[in-house]
């Protein structure tokens, strides 16, 4: 994990520690404002790790079926809906996962995808029936390749073990505040006036600590979260060779959001688009999990060809700095952007020449948003049980619930029986 | 007596040095191979698909018969290549075949109805998309290894690594993109 990490960006793994520096020396203070004694910093400190150790076994142990069960996700099968299944299929492939993510569908309008799973070879992607019906191809195609670069890339892992830093801060720095509300520390045993002198002043420095630590810890948390969104970004352009892909994807994507029913704050950074609605402090970039739309949309666009390097240009001419590690940048090498998709949605063989695009046969007629969405709500059905029967006289197609599976044996329209 | 030691430390470090720059391009010798044989897997399902699609297509498209026998010829050429070079170049033939296939596909309305010719249309895309990707990934993986292997100091245990050959299409038909006329 921490090899794939570093090529990619050094930089998270300093953030990743500062953090814990930070957890420590919360732990530090609250051993401080308990007792009164400096000795106890150790204690304290112990006790933070000891913490995090707890929460983090805890979420290790099952984390990804709650994050599922939360979102309301339901696994599906290719017969399903073979189209999202060939997607994740060749992106697996693209991205040299050594095994091919569950894929999971979440019946709700608004659209959206995430990402779960610790290791690459026991992940799982989750898309919304919303973004099914609202994608084409090569959208859907850069949409995936997105949420296959935060497996690639270790994020859920970075992710989860930086989450639990920043909620055991919380923890203790709450615990602390309490702690000196309700009386302060004890008095100490030494009476010297010096001694007294400098423990006030430890007092003081932990009381700041434990006011600033949980704050600073989110702050830090929203910006590793954003830097992470962008290197998504940079693995999809890389992995499809087709940035234009994902862009236009988060262009649909950004506008008219409605937010997603089932998430909570934990579960937010995976997501390809940020799933709850901003409001108040939460609308300040600062608070922000993700990038602002418009942006990622532009370094994109810019993009000369499909590689780190050219992601990493284009992100230096929109937002100055760098973003993507040296060492993957060198690996990779130089990577040229294909054209779209043609006809029938496949690569073209002349991947390498930018100009076949206008020689590409007529694009086939779109599938209508309506049948979209009706074919993403037919995938859900299926995969939750549901039977599905076509009647041979009057064509309808009834969608019977698990409950009654096989019990209905007419057409319920027009009442002819169904072939056995 | 303190020398010994030291020489011992510096042996030691010499022997974790080795063994992790000798797993490690193993590692990358294994993900290279691996990604070779993807090809060789998406490139046979594309065989598997090609009879289904040419009996669903025959019956809403008489009037193009050579194009759909091009398909199959090309396709059986493709099975009986032999060798990287052979194979390349004859997968090349079949690519532009199922290409002109599926240009000429757009003119037949009723064929493109056919939810069977749709799915079919689909798996084969997808295949032929998991082939390009494959090769992508495999590229990516021939010059990380290769990269690996020739760097110093690791080039000095890497003899018994053979360099990677990189998949280029080499020949000149199959970079160009099928014209298609659809007739007059």
């Amino acid at each position: 994990m921490w090899e794939q990490i570093r090529s990619n960006e050094r930089r998270s793994l300093f953030v990743l520690a500062g953090m814990g520096v930070l957890l420590v020396a919360t732990g530090a203070a609250l051993g401080v404002t308990f007792t009164g004694d400096p000795e106890a910093m150790i204690f304290g400190a112990g006790g933070a790790l000891a913490l995090w150790l707890v929460l983090w076994m805890i979420t290790v142990t099952g984390g990804d079926q709650i994050l599922l069960g939360m979102a309301g996700a339901r696994e599906i099968e290719k017969k399903d809906h073979p189209q999202l299944f060939n997607i994740v299929e060749e992106m697996t492939i693209a991205a040299a996962l050594p095994k091919r993510p569950k894929v999971y569908l979440v019946d709700d309008p608004s659209p959206n995808a995430f990402a779960a799973g610790r290791e690459p070879g026991n992940a799982a992607v989750a898309v919304t029936t919303g973004l099914l019906a609202i994608l084409d191809r090569d959208e859907l195609q850069g949409v995936v390749a997105h949420e296959i670069g935060h497996i690639k890339n270790r994020d859920v892992k970075l992710m989860v073990t930086a989450g639990i830093m920043v909620g055991a801060i919380a923890m203790l720095a709450d615990m602390g505040r309490r702690a000196l509300w309700m009386g302060g520390a004890r008095r100490s045993r030494s009476s010297s006036k010096e001694e007294n002198g400098a423990q006030a002043a430890l007092m003081i420095a932990a009381l700041v600590l434990m006011i600033v630590a949980p704050l600073l810890a989110q702050l830090v948390y929203f910006a590793l979260s954003r830097r992470r969104e962008y290197l998504a970004d940079a693995s999809g352009a890389m992995f499809t060779r087709y940035p234009a892909g994902l862009a236009s994807a988060l262009e649909k994507l950004s506008g008219g959001r409605a937010p997603l029913a089932d998430t909570s704050s934990v579960t937010a950074p995976m997501y390809i688009v940020p799933p709850m609605r901003a409001h108040g402090a939460a609308a300040f970039a600062l608070f922000s999990t993700h990038p602002p739309m418009e942006e990622r949309v532009r370094i994109l666009r810019k993009m000369a060809g499909a590689s780190y390097t050219d992601y990493d240009r284009a992100f230096a001419a929109v937002k100055g700095g760098h973003i993507v590690g040296e060492r993957s940048q060198r690996e990779a090498g130089q990577v040229p952007r294909r054209a779209a998709f043609g006809a029938e949605g496949a690569l073209p063989l002349a991947a390498t020449v930018a100009t076949a695009a206008a020689a590409v046969p007529a694009a086939e007629p779109e599938l209508a948003p309506e049948a979209r969405r009706r074919q993403a709500n037919d995938a859900f059905l299926t995969a939750s049980g549901y039977e599905v029967r076509s009647c041979g006289a009057c064509g309808a197609t009834a969608k019977i619930p698990p409950s009654l599976r096989g019990k209905v044996k007419t057409c319920p329209r027009c009442s002819e029986p169904y072939p056995v | 007596m303190i020398g010994v030691w030291i020489g011992l430390g510096v042996f030691f470090l010499l022997v974790v040095w080795f063994i992790s720059i000798y797993n490690g391009l193993v590692r990358l010798r294994n993900e290279k191979d691996n990604g070779w044989s993807q090809i060789d897997v998406q490139l046979k399902r594309r065989h598997d698909l090609i009879p289904n699609l040419v009996e669903t297509a025959k019956g809403y498209m008489q009037h193009e018969r050579g194009t759909l026998e091009a398909v199959i010829k090309a396709r059986n050429a493709a099975m009986s290549a032999q060798g990287p070079k052979q194979v390349g170049q004859a997968e090349g033939q079949l690519g532009a075949a199922l290409q002109g296939f599926f240009g000429l596909s757009e003119a037949y309305p009723d064929l493109k109805a056919n939810t069977n010719f749709l799915a079919l249309q689909e798996e084969l895309s997808s295949t032929e998309n998991k082939i390009g990707f494959a090769r992508q990934a495999y590229n990516d993986a021939a010059t990380r290894y290769n990269n690996a292997r020739e760097v110093f100091p690791a080039n000095m245990i890497s003899g018994g690594f053979r360099p990677a050959e990189l998949y280029v299409i080499e020949d000149a038909k199959e970079r160009v993109v099928p014209k298609v006329s659809f007739g007059s």
